[in-house]
């Protein structure tokens, strides 16, 4: 065993490396500890919340989040926010997955023209989109339907998907693409049998980047819909906190749960996840 | 070519459009017929029920350059911008830069990082105003930050953090800033492993210390991401807003006020959507010149 003392080289090197991970951890602890005051204050009672500060409450009331799901409607919301992330995500996948393989594979008039037209649309800023969208969907009698805030999310996030399955469809060789058409497989029959299942990796991106995007989304949310049998969390949350007297330890119980499916699924798919929104990121500017 | 052969032709033609058809479809009815509307309607006056819409040509760009509240509203967001490019972005730069190395749990370090960004304005909005809540309940402040000031010796420096205009703002941006760091360091932390290690090794048997391989390598070789990073925080904290609802609440509030709630105000509140749509069309103009600049201003370094 060697019991020298550490030369003078290892002493700075492991101060050094101490101080990085105090700095890292101060900044995880920051970004940690509000969330963990979230799940603290669900647990507490509707006197407790206001006098105890102490970091484990002495008891927990679990039963706020029966009063959340319940009565604070949370349970509607939360249905609503599966619906319209789930019906967003798969016709996004589809619409967008159906012509990204068009733009990559298949030759027809103005072809350029229409992708330049959805990258476009991706790099200019449109502040105040909200308010002419809001008068089409009263012209078109979508204002507070379940189909009006669907087509309108799939349109959000239609022009980065398409872009990333044809960025994809693009480095993918066509190998047994030609052979299934040879095989006497129609155009249709190879994107769905072929192109689909090879692009796994670009749907898990689409995917995840979208469903994000629409569990999230507040303002359509707000302008759209107004019957509270068809908000979302996100805008249910802010119903909630604008009722004359908040109950807070119910309504951080609502937060958490706008906000663990979100952490979990993070959580599991963080790779995928960062990386996606790397692609995101970059594709904005890489056309500017 | 023969009549037969530029019929096969065109039917090849309209069989592959269709694949884009849906996509077009749903793209002209809610994209390309909304961005016509949105120029259209800033040229009139209109309440937003009534059928008639009253054609005023310029007259609502020469009344938006003179509103003193509109251009207070751009102070406003110019101000989370700035605090957004200089302590986030900083902060963002450091992190990337202290896990840009053999270091143990730089996984974690990333996991965590990356929290914030995943969770909505709304959820990040309400946690912070619940935290920074100035309530009283039997002399003991009900916030958590108020409380924890008066626990530990400075009663005097507990406050009225989002209602007083001197910290409200402020509170915004730096919550902002919480939300948003996690993405400047991903970015900052995927440029950093393009670096090459010898540029560092061969500076380092020149003789360079930390600080002179830091401004003649680092910088130097960071700054196409540096200026992407730019890029997208000012495009995105120039239009945060939601985050401002969720912890202001949604009535007009003047001195957090930034160009998107006044647009999203000048429908919902006065109803006049000619005037909304003014602001969206002159705020989109100003974000477009501004980010055609700096992206100009980047490719300029690239070749350099």
């Amino acid at each position: 065993m060697n019991l020298t003392l550490p030369n003078r080289y290892q002493v700075i090197r492991g101060v050094k490396t101490s101080l990085t991970h105090l700095f890292l951890l101060t900044v995880a602890a920051t970004c940690l500890f509000p969330l963990f005051w979230m799940v603290r204050s669900s647990l507490m009672s509707n006197q407790t919340i206001f006098t105890d500060k102490s970091l484990v409450p002495a008891q927990m009331y679990f039963h706020n989040y029966v009063t959340a799901w319940t009565q604070g409607n949370f349970g509607i919301y939360f249905l609503n926010s599966v619906i319209y992330t789930v019906s967003v995500v798969v016709g996004i996948v589809l619409v967008s997955s159906l012509a990204a393989y068009a733009f990559s594979r298949l030759q027809f008039w103005g072809k350029n023209a229409f992708f330049y037209m959805f990258i476009a649309a991706m790099m200019i800023p449109l502040p105040g989109s909200f308010v002419p969208l809001t008068v089409l969907m009263n012209k078109l009698h979508l204002v507070n339907t379940r189909l009006g805030y669907i087509l309108c999310m799939i349109n959000v996030g239609l022009s980065l998907s398409i872009l990333l399955f044809k960025t994809f469809f693009d480095k993918i060789p066509s190998d047994l693409e030609d052979s299934a058409r040879i095989d006497g497989c129609s155009k249709l029959g190879i994107w769905w049998h072929v192109a689909l299942p090879l692009a796994r990796p670009a749907i898990a991106v689409v995917v995840i980047f979208n469903a994000l995007n629409v569990w999230n989304e507040y303002i359509l949310a707000t302008l759209l819909l107004s019957d509270k049998a068809l908000m979302p969390l996100q805008r249910g949350l802010m119903v909630f906190q604008g009722s004359h007297s908040v109950d807070y330890p119910v309504l951080m119980a609502g937060l958490t749960i706008a906000a663990a499916p979100i952490i979990i699924v993070y959580l599991f798919m963080q790779d995928q996840i960062v990386k996606g929104a790397l692609r995101e990121r970059s594709s904005i500017t890489e056309f500017l | 070519m023969s009549k037969r052969s530029a019929l096969a032709g065109f039917k090849v033609n309209f069989e592959n459009f269709l694949f884009v058809l849906p996509a077009v479809a749903i793209f002209a009815v809610f994209y390309i017929y909304p961005f016509y509307e949105i120029f259209n309607l800033s040229l009139h006056e209109w309440n937003g029920i009534s059928l008639t819409k009253q054609f005023i040509g310029f007259d609502n760009f020469r009344e938006l350059f003179q509103d003193a509240v509109w251009w207070f509203s751009m102070k406003n967001a110019l101000y989370i911008t700035f605090i957004a490019l200089t302590f986030q972005n900083v902060l963002a730069f450091a992190l990337a830069m202290a896990c840009d190395r053999e270091i143990r749990l730089k996984g974690f370090y990333r996991m965590i990082f990356f929290i914030p960004p995943v969770l909505s304005e709304i959820v990040v909005g309400l946690i912070w105003s619940w935290i920074l809540n100035a309530g009283q309940q039997g002399g003991e402040p009900i916030g958590l930050l108020n409380f924890a000031l008066d626990r530990f010796g400075f009663p005097n420096l507990v406050h009225n953090w989002l209602s007083d205009p001197k910290t409200a703002l402020t509170c915004i941006a730096v919550v902002h800033s919480w939300k948003g760091f996690g993405w400047g360091f991903v970015i900052f932390l995927a440029g950093f492993q393009t670096i090459d290690r010898q540029l560092y090794e061969a500076a380092k048997v020149d003789g360079a210390g930390f600080w002179d391989s830091f401004w003649n390598v680092t910088i130097p070789m960071m700054l196409p991401v540096i200026m992407v990073v730019i890029i997208l925080t000012i495009l995105g904290s120039m239009q945060a807003f939601v985050l401002i609802l969720s912890m202001v609440g949604q009535g007009l509030v003047y001195h957090t006020e930034v160009p998107v709630t006044r647009i999203l105000f000048a429908m919902t509140g006065s109803s006049r959507f000619g005037y909304a749509c003014t602001m969206g069309v002159t705020f989109g103009g100003i974000l477009i010149v501004v980010s055609y600049f700096l992206n100009l201003m980047s490719k300029r370094m690239k070749q350099a």
